[in-house]
């Protein structure tokens, strides 16, 4: 009896074992959001003061920066997709938000693409959000409702050389002009590429600034520099200069 | 082993009269949570409440009693009522309110409602006071405003016929001071929420807005027109306040710096937290320096007034044409939509009422 207990106990023991084997764990991923113009770093100790030239040779400044991200999602090559519960408003003006921790945990193992939205898609952007509405996040119903993409505000100096506001605010485009209205998707899904991923990981995701005014519409801020919610046409040019702002930076493991 | 059985015993009855007596001596206020409205429940976070100061039903009920007495005063003649009453939402009409001495400040009495949901708890126009508790202690000794000092008031308090047994049943303690008076002010302040306006109950249950009522609604959440939603919330945000501070073009040339003298950055000159736009028929006049008498100065100011400064904020568009040229129907749109947000029960509160 003693001598089957003594088998069972080692058998027990190997199979355990033998998961291990297997190498694949539940791990947590962090994204950190780092901010450049260019090649210069900014962070929002350089708000507020014009320094910056974009393409279109207008000198500006940043006041405010915020967007959001959601729906980050792991996808292997099977098909088969991890998406990372929750989404996060990236607060550069407050400094908050620069790093987001999701709940759920993905497997350890290779990983064709990791892609994230900016912004909300559609079924996302139906949804009510205490925590975004409470930071006065929303887009109004006449606008067809859901949520900013992003605000980023600042001055520049105009062609008359006077320094003037500047907001400009990503949502789903849409136009007003036609009833019913007819509306475009802007939010932008951006893919980071292939990722092999062993154990907990910090993703560390890079948007250059300078790339919303560059490429490909060279931005003219004396003509489109507010009021730009309700512009069909600037949504779809934000949406388009937005597909290069972001890139993968580095991973650690 | 008598001796051990005697020992064990003793200890064991010790142990047993320590719990009874602790357990009799620890007073526990009656607990007396914020009734939040259930579209605040629905479409914002929820309100702030400090751990350190949990709502009680005897401390809203002594809140109330100091807010409206004036023996947290100087000269026993002002309470925090005189320039902060219910009729005005918690506010008055003077530009500037005047303290004990007649001497008057250089801000607008703000209005008091919906306190808790102020997330970042920055008080006063220029955010000088972190927390509700704190924005209750200045007041006191503010040589322009009560010009008491808390030691007096707390001596006055503790002799006072009442005061010594409404704080014992507040706090579980007799012994005032200026940490219990401004816990229970704050405590009553959280009570006073607002949340039946027209606007509300059209939102809640399809009360009827007139044409002019919708067409202004429009107009402030139009970003060609009003654009009033990027500071002032919207129909998903019922405290109509983002509660941030704004330079929002009233001046040329920057004198009160606001926010930047409590920051000590020039960035933030010039900045005043937006207020809410609620009860705005009861809480005349407007801006942090009572500077509009009416809502269409105010109006007026936004459509054509605007100046330019270095810190006027991005969203103040078409400063060089003095700001988003409103047609006079869209004025009047506007400002009857912005008297839609005024709740009358809210001033008529019994329970907000000396």
């Amino acid at each position: 009896m003693k001598k089957i207990i003594y088998i069972l106990i080692v058998t027990l023991l190997f199979s355990c074992h033998t998961d291990n084997d297997d190498n694949v764990f539940q791990v947590n991923t962090t994204f950190n959001f780092i901010h450049y113009w260019d090649d210069t770093k900014v962070t929002n100790t350089d708000f507020n003061t014009i320094q910056y030239t974009n393409a279109n040779g207008e000198e500006m400044s940043i006041e405010k920066l915020r967007y959001l991200i959601s729906k980050i999602t792991f996808q292997k090559s099977t098909g088969e997709t991890f998406v990372l519960d929750g989404y996060n408003l990236v607060d550069v003006t407050n400094g908050t938000n620069l790093s987001f921790t999701s709940t759920t945990t993905v497997p350890t193992g290779d990983y064709t693409n990791v892609v994230f939205t900016f912004g909300f898609n559609n079924d996302d952007n139906a949804a009510n959000y205490q925590d975004l509405n409470s930071a006065s996040w929303s887009v109004p119903a006449i606008l067809g409702g859901g949520y900013h993409f992003m605000q980023l505000e600042g001055k520049f100096i105009d062609n008359t050389t006077t320094e003037t506001g500047y907001a400009y605010h990503a949502i789903r485009a849409v136009d007003n002009s036609k009833t019913p209205q007819e509306f475009q998707d802007t939010f932008i899904e951006v893919d980071l590429g292939e990722v092999s991923i062993t154990k907990e990981a910090t993703f560390e995701i890079k948007m250059n600034i300078a790339e919303w005014f560059k490429s490909p519409n060279i931005w003219d801020l004396n003509v489109l520099n507010n009021m730009l919610m309700p512009n069909f046409n600037a949504q779809v040019m934000i949406f388009e200069n937005g597909q290069n702002v972001f890139s993968l930076e580095s991973i650690t493991q | 082993m008598k001796k051990w059985l005697f020992h064990i015993s003793s200890l064991f009855i010790f142990i047993c009269l320590s719990c009874s007596n602790e357990s009799t001596n620890e007073y526990v206020p009656t607990p007396s949570p914020l009734q939040i409205p259930q579209f605040f429940q629905d479409n914002i976070l929820n309100p702030i409440i400090p751990n350190s100061n949990p709502q009680t039903i005897e401390g809203i009920t002594l809140g109330k009693k100091l807010f409206f007495d004036p023996i947290l005063s100087g000269d026993n003649t002002q309470a925090c009522a005189d320039c902060h009453a219910p009729e005005h939402a918690f506010s008055d009409t003077d530009r500037f309110s005047d303290g004990i001495d007649g001497i008057v400040g250089n801000r607008n009495s703000m209005p008091l409602f919906n306190l808790a949901w102020n997330y970042d708890e920055k008080f006063f126009w220029d955010g000088k006071s972190f927390s509700l508790e704190h924005q209750a202690f200045v007041p006191v000794t503010s040589p322009i405003e009560m010009k008491s000092t808390w030691q007096e008031v707390a001596q006055k308090l503790q002799q006072h016929s009442e005061y010594p047994n409404l704080f014992n049943q507040a706090f579980g303690t007799s012994t005032i001071d200026s940490t219990l008076v401004t816990k229970a002010i704050a405590q009553f302040e959280r009570t006073l929420i607002s949340s039946n306006s027209k606007f509300d109950k059209h939102l809640l249950s399809g009360a009827t807005l007139t044409p002019e009522e919708r067409n202004g609604f429009n107009v402030f959440m139009d970003e060609t027109k009003g654009d009033c939603f990027h500071c002032h919330g919207s129909d998903k945000n019922p405290l109509w306040t983002d509660n941030i501070f704004h330079n929002n073009g009233l001046n040329a040339i920057i004198t009160d710096l606001g926010l930047g003298a409590v920051t000590g950055d020039p960035a933030d000159n010039g900045k005043f937290k937006s207020p809410s736009l609620r009860n705005l028929a009861f809480t005349a006049p407007y801006m942090h320096d009572g500077r509009f008498a009416t809502l269409d100065e105010v109006i007026n100011h936004y459509s054509e007034g605007l100046k330019n400064s270095t810190t006027i904020d991005p969203l103040m568009k078409k400063v060089a044409q003095g700001g988003v040229q409103l047609s006079a129907q869209d004025k009047a749109d506007l400002k009857a939509f912005l008297l839609s947000l005024s709740d009358y029960e809210f001033i008529n509160n019994p329970n907000f009422k000396n």
